[in-house]
């Protein structure tokens, strides 16, 4: 029936398969590309942490023993001043860049949050040396003449807060990486906030919210997109290095007050790496390293995990990050 | 089915009720530009219909969106404002409750009067009287929460917690809305794995919770399809035994099957106001004549 569809010259079919295929292969490799790299990132620090893996077993993460002369390589004091540094962060960062974020996004004038957020945007662009100095002259002399005698004075009963003023410490740390994370969490959420649809706002106002309900229902429906924002920034918190081995006070040891010093796994890496005498030294740095990484990779599933649960099938509604 | 809970309806002060703006005690009795039927004036004591509006005009910015509009609305009744896109059906529809606050740059002037209450006056409090008016907009809205919490959401915010109380107030919004059967064994469900017209009845539930006066309707059946719009219709016509019903609509088989009262706009303009039947077969202008026998629009 009807006329059939004219075929094409031979000659440029053939090219175009063959340009197609070639095409779809590139774009394949560039894509396995990705993976391979994961790859090798375990496989050398898997490599290379092979003999403090022999050597100290489980009890690497464990101990608190960091003894470069015996010997003897314990993480948890690593372990813990990563964990502690980044969730004294978010406890900082995650109140202040929401609420920063809802402002933005739903009380101020557009051309306001813009400006705003390009601002925030552009903080996010700094280095993180730039930080790390401004931690250690600005925040630290602060810390040791005003807020930490303040706090010992008032809440030194607690363990939290004992010790002596050193400026550099946890404290700081915690408080230059909440600045840090800030720009991630405010833009995020202030993009996740607005593209929330419009006519929910506007359900939730015809039937009679305030202003403030109103805006409770759109962070309700926004919640997976934003936890997503909390979880990349934590991210960052975690594996941040320069700006944490400047104003972290660089002790191995774990102490209950924010006020003393510690350490990071990515700070002491930054630190000792250059100086790792002794190939079991260096490969227990190499296991920090890998620890790091699983971490990392952990608090990614986890935040999944959350994201998906926070969406209970409701992608539709909020983006997911 | 009635409730037997006391009416959490909140009654605005006595005082407000039967004053007049300058401008619309200045522009009583007046015509409309095209010559719509005049609203009559109300003796003294005799019940003003539901919904007024006279000489009200809308600003966006510099845009006129509408222009000295006057119109009524009696109780218990389906009023359609049909007209092309841009005539401003659904800018009059959202002046009603005061949506087109949340657009910057808006400007009123005339009068526009709800249950007797000024709604531009500078006292109202805007809250009550969203409170008081229910909106269904033209695409389904649900929250993304469970059908139960959707129906319940403005009871919470009226500080209704009691959860028997709760229950039988959501199953009644849901009966009045026609949902209840095909709802009732997962009230937990997420409303957003509801198809698009039981979503749209989910969202005329909501708006049922709260008891509203009026029922303001924006294209409600759209975003559709044929089934799902022909139960959204009936379900107008049980709602107005009990609500004063406007409803935006593109469609004039629509409004002729659903409605008592047509308005027809134009530019920002009420061209005509009149029963049903009559606009649709004996319409009194040339505008609209060549509107419903489809010469433009």
């Amino acid at each position: 029936m009807g006329t059939p569809w004219p075929a094409r010259p031979p000659g440029r079919a053939r090219r175009w398969a063959f340009a197609d295929g070639a095409y779809r292969g590139l774009l394949t490799a560039f894509a396995l590309f990705v993976f391979v790299i994961a790859a090798l990132i375990v496989y050398e620090s898997a490599r290379g942490s092979g003999l403090s893996v022999r050597t100290f077993g489980w009890s690497f993460l464990t101990s608190t023993e960091w003894d470069p002369v015996a010997g003897r390589f314990g993480a948890l004091p690593y372990l813990y001043g990563t964990l502690v540094s980044s969730g004294l962060a978010m406890l900082l960062s995650v109140p202040l860049g929401l609420g920063a974020a809802v402002f933005l996004a739903e009380l101020a004038p557009r051309r306001v949050g813009d400006a705003v957020a390009f601002v925030v945007e552009l903080l996010a662009s700094i280095p993180s040396i730039v930080y790390g100095i401004w931690g250690l002259f600005v925040l630290a002399p602060f810390l040791r003449t005003a807020l930490e005698p303040w706090l010992i004075r008032h809440l030194g009963f607690l363990p939290l807060f004992e010790g002596f003023p050193f400026g550099i410490g946890m404290l700081n740390a915690g408080i230059v990486l909440a600045v840090m994370v800030l720009p991630t969490i405010v833009s995020l959420s202030r993009e996740i906030l607005l593209s929330t649809p419009r006519t929910l706002r506007e359900a939730a106002l015809a039937l009679g919210s305030t202003r403030s309900e109103a805006i409770g229902v759109v962070l309700d429906a926004a919640r997976p997109g934003i936890l997503g924002a909390v979880i990349l920034g934590l991210g960052r918190a975690l594996g941040e290095t320069m700006a944490v081995t400047m104003v972290i006070g660089n002790a191995s040891r774990i102490s209950a007050s924010l006020l003393a010093p510690g350490a990071t796994m990515a700070s002491v890496i930054a630190n000792e790496f250059t100086e790792a005498t002794g190939d079991l030294y260096l490969s227990a740095l190499i296991e920090i390293a890998l620890v790091l990484f699983v971490l990392t990779l952990l608090v990614n599933a986890v935040a999944r995990l959350l994201v998906h649960w926070a969406a209970g099938g409701r992608r539709d509604v909020a983006g997911t990050a | 089915m009635t409730l037997e809970t006391p009416s959490i309806r909140t009654i605005l002060p006595e005082g407000r009720r039967g004053e007049t703006a300058p401008e619309a005690r200045a522009g009583a009795g007046a015509t409309t530009s095209a010559g719509a039927a005049a609203p009559a004036a109300h003796a003294p004591g005799a019940v003003e219909p539901r919904l007024v509006t006279r000489d009200f005009n809308l600003w966006y910015g510099t845009h006129q969106a509408l222009k000295q509009v006057s119109l009524e609305v009696p109780d218990h009744s389906v009023t359609a404002i049909i007209g092309p896109s841009g005539c401003g059906k659904s800018t009059l529809l959202r002046s009603f409750n005061r949506m087109n606050d949340l657009i910057p740059g808006v400007r009123v002037r005339g009068s526009v009067r709800v249950s007797g209450l000024e709604v531009y006056a500078p006292s109202t409090d805007v809250v009550e009287l969203r409170r008081r008016i229910g909106m269904v907009f033209q695409r389904p809205n649900p929250f993304p929460k469970s059908i139960f919490d959707n129906v319940a959401f403005g009871l919470r915010l009226l500080g209704l917690g009691n959860r028997t109380e709760l229950e039988a107030r959501v199953e009644d919004s849901l009966r009045h809305a026609a949902l209840w059967d095909e709802v009732r064994d997962r009230l937990g469900k997420s409303a957003l794995a509801l198809s698009g017209g039981q979503q749209q009845r989910l969202c005329i539930a909501r708006a049922l919770a709260v008891e509203p006066e009026v029922l303001l309707m924006d294209e409600p059946a759209s975003a559709l399809d044929p089934t799902a719009t022909a139960r959204i219709e009936e379900l107008v016509l049980d709602l107005k035994e009990r609500y004063t019903i406007v409803m935006v609509t593109h469609n004039m088989q629509q409004a002729a099957r659903v409605s008592d009262r047509t308005a027809f706009m134009l530019v920002g303009e009420l061209i005509e106001l009149g029963e049903t039947r009559q606009l649709f077969t004996r319409p009194r202008q040339k505008l609209t004549e060549d509107y419903i026998t489809g010469r433009f629009g």
